[in-house]
Parts: structure tokens; sequence; C-alpha cells
């Protein structure tokens, strides 16, 4: 399963991939529309944690063993074959125990008229890449499986002699 | 006591800059407020909106780029002083500057003002019915280039077809272009990383300037030029170890007769154990070499450096292009150096002062021209490598260049500008908000090497692409052919002396 990961080190706290997912997430998906003129506002499903000059954002993780599926009274919150954990709003009765449970935090509160439930990352089911991914102006989030992750976090040498050149 | 406004005094400046924000497409966001360093915009809640103190904007456009509506951008406003051609606007502001301040005027980038650039008067040729232009995308096209010593005669063992004659050091260039010298603490270390993995992936050099080269780039090691100026800094048995080829750094472009500025609030810890001095301490080199007072004492340092590196490494000397380059430059072949590069007047900085950068130094072309000249007419222009630095924009400039004389250029503010520099020149404060020349954590973060270098690698692709359309058009296969050939460049609207410096005849003959 291809998912979305985090990388401090590049993370520039600007807060883009908030607003790309607020607008994913809206009824009209247009940028200006949907921040200005829809009631109720938008909700963002990813949050950029900041503490200095430290910052990542963060979302649903799709964890192995999700809590907050676990914990649903209703089965509203449900991890598929796929591995996508996925929230059915018809089935939820607001409890907020998915809350308390998440150990990331990724859950938030969403309302509609009458209706309230929760809100999370659901990968952007409509797109190939998240729209948090697609925004990031630093590549501070990527989407991918998560043996390419792991492969990124061993540094390879450098290429010497990439195109001819030399050894000293 | 009583006090007024005496400890700072109320500035006269106007506001160069006006920042704009379309209202109906402003979303609130806030990126633009957080993204810019200078704290020149701040979310207004009151009357939610995003209101600006343009006193502190530079210019740089860090909020214009990341605005996903594209709701703000930045307008000069300048100020409609009486009209004045002697105190023209930036006369007056620099003197009210000054007032408030009572110091220099430290800047950043090259020199901006309206000297000639030669470039723009000089035009290449091209191929026209009696000799055949060539097409680089169907026909092979050489532009690598080999930097060092090349002996005086070549003694070739024709039954074996091998070269008897000894060689120097050489280092090979797979595109003529190199990144010029711009140091760690002045430039973020994100920043160094992708210069180093773009020259490495391109095949050619990046120089480490002179504030030594911290350990994570060590393994960029065969593209890396370590820089030895008049602070020493960082300059270590390890450093030179880690290196491609050694540069003295005798002058720089924009500063000529003074020595490097690295204000104190750049000097962070790792800037500090990369340089070896004490942490948030103004790194200020001294302007001469303290032992260089004579070509004699250049020629012991170059055979220092040559014998602390076991003769396997060539020694480049960096100067600034100054009245007498051409007898200067001469003195540095006959020292013993392997290559010399020739910084001009547009030469660009991280901080130097003013009235420096823009008055002293000659243009680069005259500079250029000028050394190729002497050093064929002494009979000595195999010993060196040309570099040619300050100023080059374009791959136009680059085969200019090449065709003026010089072996390879160095380009630093083009390859800023590749990652994000809108020269600004807000570069001395470090509270650069593309994240370039600054050391500060949170802002440097905003280069991600990995972009960096790609984006690096790309300008060289590019520009490598447009010099062979151009040596194509010229008929010419190879870089080599160009190199010093002044045939193929005429001048437009020069007098008659400066045709003679750079040794080219104007168009139409």
């Amino acid at each position: 399963m291809r998912r979305v990961f985090a990388r401090e080190e590049v993370c520039i706290a600007c807060r883009l991939c908030e607003v790309a997912c607020a607008v994913e997430h809206s009824e009209s998906k247009h940028i200006i529309t949907a921040m200005r003129h829809e009631h109720p506002k938008p909700i963002s499903r990813i949050h950029v944690e900041v503490d200095g000059p430290f910052s990542f954002a963060m979302q649903c993780r799709h964890c192995e063993e999700p809590l907050c599926a676990q914990s649903c009274l209703t089965q509203a919150l449900r991890k598929g074959e796929d591995g996508v954990v996925r929230y059915n709003p018809d089935y939820c009765i607001a409890c907020y125990t998915c809350m308390l449970a998440c150990p990331e935090g990724a859950i938030v509160k969403a309302s509609r008229g009458t209706w309230k439930g929760v809100a999370k990352c659901d990968l952007c089911p409509d797109r190939e890449i998240p729209a948090c991914v697609a925004i990031c102006p630093n590549e501070a989030l990527l989407f991918g499986e998560a043996w390419e992750w792991e492969a990124m976090q061993t540094p390879a040498e450098p290429p010497i002699l990439a195109r001819g050149g030399h050894r000293a | 006591m009583i006090t007024g406004q005496s400890t700072r005094l109320r500035s006269y400046l106007p506001p160069r800059f006006l920042a704009r924000i379309m209202d109906d497409r402003c979303i609130r966001c806030q990126v633009c407020v957080r993204q810019c360093g200078w704290e020149a915009l701040y979310y207004d809640e009151r009357n939610d909106c995003i209101n600006s103190t343009e006193a502190n904007c530079t210019g740089c456009h860090r909020c214009v780029a990341l605005c996903p509506t594209h709701a703000i951008w930045i307008e000069e406003r300048p100020l409609q002083y009486r009209p004045n051609f002697n105190w023209r606007p930036e006369a007056i502001e620099d003197a009210m500057q000054q007032a408030e301040s009572g110091g220099i005027i430290l800047t950043g980038m090259g020199d901006d003002k309206g000297q000639t650039i030669y470039w723009d008067k000089l035009v290449l040729n091209a191929s026209q019915v009696t000799n055949p232009s060539i097409d680089p995308l169907r026909e092979p096209m050489e532009v690598r280039t080999y930097l060092g010593r090349r002996p005086d005669t070549l003694d070739i063992d024709y039954g074996s077809m091998k070269l008897r004659s000894p060689l120097g050091p050489l280092r090979t260039l797979e595109v003529p272009i190199m990144f010029s010298a711009i140091s760690y603490g002045a430039l973020a270390l994100q920043v160094q990383e992708g210069l180093a993995r773009a020259a490495t992936e391109m095949g050619t050099f990046w120089n480490t300037g002179e504030g030594g080269l911290h350990r994570s780039l060590y393994p960029y090691r065969d593209h890396t030029i370590v820089q030895v100026a008049s602070g020493r800094f960082g300059v270590s048995r390890e450093y030179l170890d880690n290196s491609g080829i050694v540069e003295i750094k005798i002058g720089q472009g924009a500063k000529p007769g003074i020595g490097g500025h690295l204000p104190g609030n750049k000097v962070t810890a790792e800037v500090a154990a990369t340089r070896m001095i004490p942490m948030g301490t103004d790194a200020l080199s001294p302007a001469p070499q303290h032992d260089i007072y004579s070509i004699e004492d250049l020629r012991m340092l170059i055979y220092a450096l040559k014998e602390a590196t076991n003769y396997t490494k060539p020694v480049s000397v960096k100067i600034a292009g100054v009245h007498h380059a051409a007898a200067i430059a001469s003195g540095i072949a006959r020292a013993g150096a392997d290559i010399i590069a020739v910084d001009g007047l547009r030469g660009s900085t991280g901080a130097a002062p003013k009235i420096i950068r823009d008055n002293v130094g000659i243009p680069i072309e005259l500079a250029l021209a000028s050394i190729d000249h002497r050093l064929r007419q002494e009979g000595i222009r195999n010993q060196v490598s040309l570099v040619c630095a300050g100023g080059i924009r374009n791959a136009g400039d680059v085969v200019k260049a090449i065709a003026l004389g010089a072996d390879a250029v160095y380009i630093a503010t083009a390859a800023l500008i590749a990652v994000g520099c809108h020269v600004c020149q807000g570069c001395p404060s470090g509270r650069c908000s593309w994240g370039i020349t600054t050391t500060d954590p949170h802002l440097a973060k905003r280069q991600n090497p990995d972009l960096a270098a790609r984006r690096l690698a790309n300008l060289l692709k590019g520009w490598e692409h447009e010099i062979k359309e151009m040596l194509g058009g010229m008929g010419i296969n190879s870089l080599e052919s160009l190199r010093g050939n002044r045939d193929h460049l005429r001048g437009v609207g020069l007098s008659d002396t400066e045709l003679q410096i750079l040794g080219v005849r104007h168009a139409g003959m």
C-alpha cells in the first residue's frame, strides 16, 4: 500500500498541505470558493506540527493495527483489504472514541448542519497523488510504498565518476 | 535620564516595495506571513486581512512564489524625488542610511550599476553557405575541458603512440561551467550540498569558498575545489585531502583589495566548527594574505600546497580583475599556479561594502581578454588554465568568454537563481527567505538538497545544450576549437580602444 511520509528535515512549515487538503475535501474543490465562500469551512485532515525550527506534517498513518478502528463502537472506521483506514460517516455516532485512541492525533472533529462526526485522511481516492503531497513545495511529503521509504533512509554513496571525471 | 531618539535615529528612508494583496483572492492561509523571513507581512486579526510593514521588504518574492491563489505581488514604490541627474534616489538614500548608522553600507550580490556589460556588445558568428554548420543533435559535439598545466612541448613515442613528456595533474570538466566559491556560513549547508551533488552529477566542480568544508560533503571530494584564503578558515590536512583542486584566494571581484566578510549572526555552532572560529564572531578575513607580499611569496604558498598534496592536485589562484591584471596573471603563471581564476567587476558576494562593490575593479571581459593576450604573448598560456568568473548570466556569455580565451567559467549568481534567489541583495542579513544565504535552521530548511541538486543540474544541462547549438552554428564541433578564437566574435558599438583590448574586430569587418 502506498502511503504519505513526512520528512521533518525539509518541512518549511508553510502549511500549504493544510490548504490543499481542505480544498480537496471541500464541495467546490475550487481554492478561492472553498476557502472563502463555503460554510462550514472545509477542514484539513493534515496538520503541521511546529516547534521552533522543527516541523512536520501529521496525518493518518494508516497504522498496521489501527487503534481508532479497534476502538470504534460502530465500525465507522475500518481498515480495508488494501490497508487504507477508511471512515464511513453514515455509521458514525460522534462518540469521538477514535480521537482519544489515535496515538497521532490525526483525527479531527467535523460537522455539517445537524450531522456530527470526524474527518481523517483518506489518501485522496480521486487523485493519483494526494493533494498534500502534490502541493508541498519542498518535497517534505512523499507518497510511496513503505519499502521505498525505508530505502531512502540509508543514504547511498554519491555517484563517483557520474559523468566521466576523475578520481583524485 | 531623559532620552529622545538617541539610541537609534528615526529612519527617513522610504520603503522600497509595496506588498499588494488582492482581497477577493486572498484565502487568509497566511503562507506568505510564515514564509517572509524579513517580517514584512503579518496577519491583522481584527480586520481579518494580511497587512505589511513595507520598510522590511527586500523584494525577494518568496511570498509571491508560494501564495496558492497568486493573491500577492510586490510592486516597486519609488519615491518621486525632485528630478536631479546628479542626486539620483540611490545616492540620496545611501547618504540617509549612513547618516542614521554611521557605518559602511554592507550589501550582497554583484555590482548593479550601469558600467558597460561587454558580453552584450559582442556577437557570435554562424556558418552560411561557404562552410557547413553542424547539427549537435545528429553529430558528435565535444565540450569536455581539462584544467591544469600543459607541457611546453609534446614528446610522443610514435611507435606505441604514448606520450613521453610528463603531464601534471589535470582535472576533467564535462561542461566548461563550475560553481564559484560561496562559503558555508554565507550559504546554507543544504545549498552547498545541492551544488556538490549537481557538480558530481554533471562532471564538473563546485567551490567551498573560504569557509572550510563540512564533513558531510567529504563524499563529493572528487568534484570539490577547496579554497585557502587570507583568513585560513577551516584549512587543515583533511581539508586539502578532500578536494580535487586547491584554490588560493587572493581577491574577489565584488571586493578587490579587501578580505571576506561573514557577519557574526551567521556564525552558528556548525559554521564555527567548520571554520575553526568561536561561535557568533564576525569572520573578517584579512585584506592581504599575510604571508604573500610578492610573487615570490605566492610561489612559496603554491608550492607549500603542492607539497602538502603530494603534487597530485592542481593549484589555482583566484584574483580580482584589476588594472594590472595581465601582468599579475603572468606573475602567477610563473609562480607555478596551474589555474588562474579571474573575477570581474560584476562578480557577486554575500557581504561587501557597497562602495567597493560598485566602484573597484574592471569588467571581466577586458581583464580576461588582456590576460589571455598577455599570456600568449609571453608564450606561457599553456602553463595555466584560465577561468572566468563574475557576471556570467547565460550560455551566450559562456561561449563568448571561451572565445575570449577562458578555459572554463565560474557561475555563482546564476546557480543561486536556479535554487530560488531573486537577487534582492539581502544576503548579509542572514534572513534570506529562500533559505539560501542563511544559517538559521528554520530558514535553511527551505532548501531541500535533492531539489537544489536537480535544479542546478538542469541549469547546466540546459546551458550545455545551448553551447553545443551555438558551436554547431559556428561550424565547430569542439569547444577546444573555439578557445581564444576571437575570429568568431565581433564587437557592436565599441570604441577602437575597447576593440583593441578585447582583440576583436568590429561587426561588419
